[in-house]
């Protein structure tokens, strides 16, 4: 029982539940999911079902209507991830700047594919569909920054940077 | 000639001091001190200004679709949601630049009779979410936003919305119920959005492009924009540049500069990367049709073809494309067409909501056909099989993401038909790394 208490947001967070829930009319305050999960997740680093539960009990709906909108957008991790998720897009552009290789080093260099998470924790690669990104390709995103124009080396001294 | 990035690598212009000296907020100033929304309207009306999400749809005819019943809140919705591969313009301004939207936006929902407005910024941009929940708070501060603006009795509110990760999102249906707080699947029409939108009120939803050139019409008037540009493309467009030119990069032109120049001028994209040469464009953003350089350089009456929604349309889909969003992907001869339409097929099977059963069924098989051929385990009647799934697809869906998937590969198909069969009957050729089949004869071959 104990383990589920600890699913609450800090003081400050819950602050800004509240003023997000005013950001529509009377009553449609459903329409905070998707924001309110994107903080569930910055928080928890994926959205558990416990997680869910909570945002529903925030938003007074019913789990389900969170669920059904968690598992429908690509963003929200229904799994557990590691510390840094490394997002790449592997559509046209990106493939066109040379994605498929930098990709493969970073799989090599991790020692992992798309999808897992090394050993330690640290980092999950996933795949995405296009960043928005495409005159900067090829890029991967690790939670709000976009790393661009990527190759090998690139690659590298980013991974070093995020072992430290 | 520019419109809407003028000063946008202007030191500071993402603050709203250093916007305001360099012109910025006039247009809210003079729309809600001077005008009327009709006059509005009625100016962007004049200017020609066609929707720059895609569609092409003029704008002011869209807002006087809007119906306004009594007592009933109509709302101004910022399609943000730029997800077309090789498109980032929306991007690019909101980030450099995000009070050209938000002034944009005011002077919109102004003309609209719109109280509460909502940006709707695909998730992935959280750090431009920031940048524009930032900017929208000093609009507050100078009393551009809030209740009764600068005086006039008018109140607006501002909201940015973050999307989750779904392309279907920016079809406008489809954003309006994610703005909901539901899954993303698109609405049967009608009833249009114009009347029945978000939480059933009337709703316009506009692309970022769209809004943010509005705030330049009221200043100087329809009439000054709708000389810029050929014909019934008037105006700017922000055109996003990537694959193998010398500058990838965001650039804005006026309409009808020649499809040559926008490639090989060193004012746009610098002509392709050294010491290689133009084999195929994606004018419009990933679902628009693919063309072989030649194609895309000339009509099929020689003419020169240029950056309008016109001539890059001229002679349908058999000899032609579209102007899309602008997402402009070239491809020099390094480039195998199999694989890239792969990419795109793969992309629209992932995005399909699956509401549709001709294009949830239809993107997974052209997805993997496709990737049976690029892996050498084609076979011969995969590539009618292609075409006729795409034809199955297209105009039998609720919304445009069927034809959006269909498009690609049938042009893929129609003017690279021989790369998909060379892949077929050499397979141990095409799987090698780095394989490109040349065609005997073609520009890009020699």
């Amino acid at each position: 029982m104990e383990a589920k208490n600890t699913i609450v947001f800090p003081a400050e967070t819950l602050d800004l539940v509240q003023k997000i829930m005013k950001r529509y009319p009377e009553g449609k305050h459903k329409s905070a999911i998707l924001p309110i999960l994107h903080l569930a997740q910055a928080e928890w680093k994926w959205c558990s079902p416990e997680v869910m539960d909570y945002v529903a009990s925030l938003l007074t709906i019913a789990p389900v209507e969170v669920y059904e909108v968690a598992s429908f957008y690509t963003m929200f991790h229904l799994e557990p991830v590691g510390e840094h998720v490394i997002e790449y897009c592997r559509t046209g552009p990106c493939c066109l700047m040379g994605g498929v290789e930098v990709y493969d080093h970073l799989k090599k260099r991790l020692g992992i594919q798309t999808g897992e998470t090394t050993a330690d924790g640290k980092f999950t690669i996933k795949e995405v569909e296009c960043l928005a990104a495409c005159g900067w390709g090829p890029v991967f995103q690790i939670r709000e920054k976009f790393y661009m124009q990527l190759t090998a080396e690139k690659v590298d001294q980013i991974i070093d940077e995020l072992s430290k | 000639m520019k419109i809407l990035t003028e000063h946008i690598d202007v030191p500071g212009i993402e603050t709203i001091d250093v916007f305001c000296k360099h012109g910025g907020y006039q247009a809210v100033e003079k729309a809600i001190k001077k005008m009327t929304p009709d006059e509005v309207t009625e100016e962007v009306k004049k200017s020609g200004l066609r929707g720059r999400g895609g569609a092409g749809f003029p704008v002011g005819m869209k807002w006087s679709f809007l119906a306004k019943p009594e007592g009933i809140p109509r709302y101004l919705v910022c399609n943000a949601d730029e997800s077309e591969p090789g498109t980032f313009k929306d991007h690019y301004l909101m980030w450099k630049s995000p009070h050209t939207l938000i002034e944009g936006m005011i002077v919109s929902s102004f003309a609209l009779g719109a109280n509460t407005s909502y940006i709707y910024v695909r998730g992935e941009l959280m750090y431009v979410i920031h940048i524009l929940e930032k900017a929208i708070q000093e609009a507050y501060d100078k009393g551009y936003l809030g209740k009764n603006i600068l005086g006039s009795g008018y109140d607006l509110d501002l909201y940015v919305q973050p999307g989750g990760g779904a392309y279907i999102c920016g079809e406008e249906t489809a954003l309006l119920e994610s703005l909901e707080g539901k899954r993303g699947n698109p609405r049967i029409k009608p009833p249009f959005p114009a009347v029945k939108g978000v939480w059933q009120c009337p709703t316009v939803v506009n692309n970022v492009e769209s809004i943010a050139a509005t705030s330049w019409i009221i200043n100087h008037g329809g009439e000054a924009y709708a000389a810029v540009g050929v014909g019934r493309s008037t105006g700017t467009k922000l055109i996003s540049a990537s694959g193998h030119i010398r500058k990838p990069g965001v650039y804005e032109i006026p309409l009808g500069i020649t499809v040559e120049d926008f490639i090989y001028s060193d004012e746009w994209c610098g002509g392709i990367r050294e010491g290689h040469k133009l084999k195929a464009v994606v004018a419009g953003g990933s679902s628009v049709p693919i063309l072989s350089a030649e194609m895309i350089l000339n009509t099929v009456d020689g003419e020169k073809r240029l950056m309008t929604y016109e001539s890059l349309s001229d002679g349908g889909f058999a000899t032609g494309t579209m102007l899309g969003s602008g997402g402009f992907i070239v491809m020099d001869e390094t480039t195998c067409i199999v694989h890239n339409t792969l990419t795109f097929a793969r992309f629209y099977h992932h995005e399909s909501c699956g509401q549709c059963s001709p294009c949830r069924e239809g993107t997974g098989w052209m997805d993997k056909v496709i990737y049976r051929i690029e892996h050498g385990k084609g076979r011969k009647e995969d590539i009618d099989l292609l075409v006729d799934v795409a034809k199955k697809i297209e105009g039998n869906t609720i919304c445009p993401l069927g034809d959006a998937a269909a498009w690609p590969v049938a042009a893929a198909i129609r003017h690279f038909r021989d790369e998909f069969e060379w892949h077929i009957e050499h397979p141990e050729l095409a799987i090698q790394p780095g394989a490109v089949y040349m065609r005997p004869g073609a520009s890009w071959a020699q």
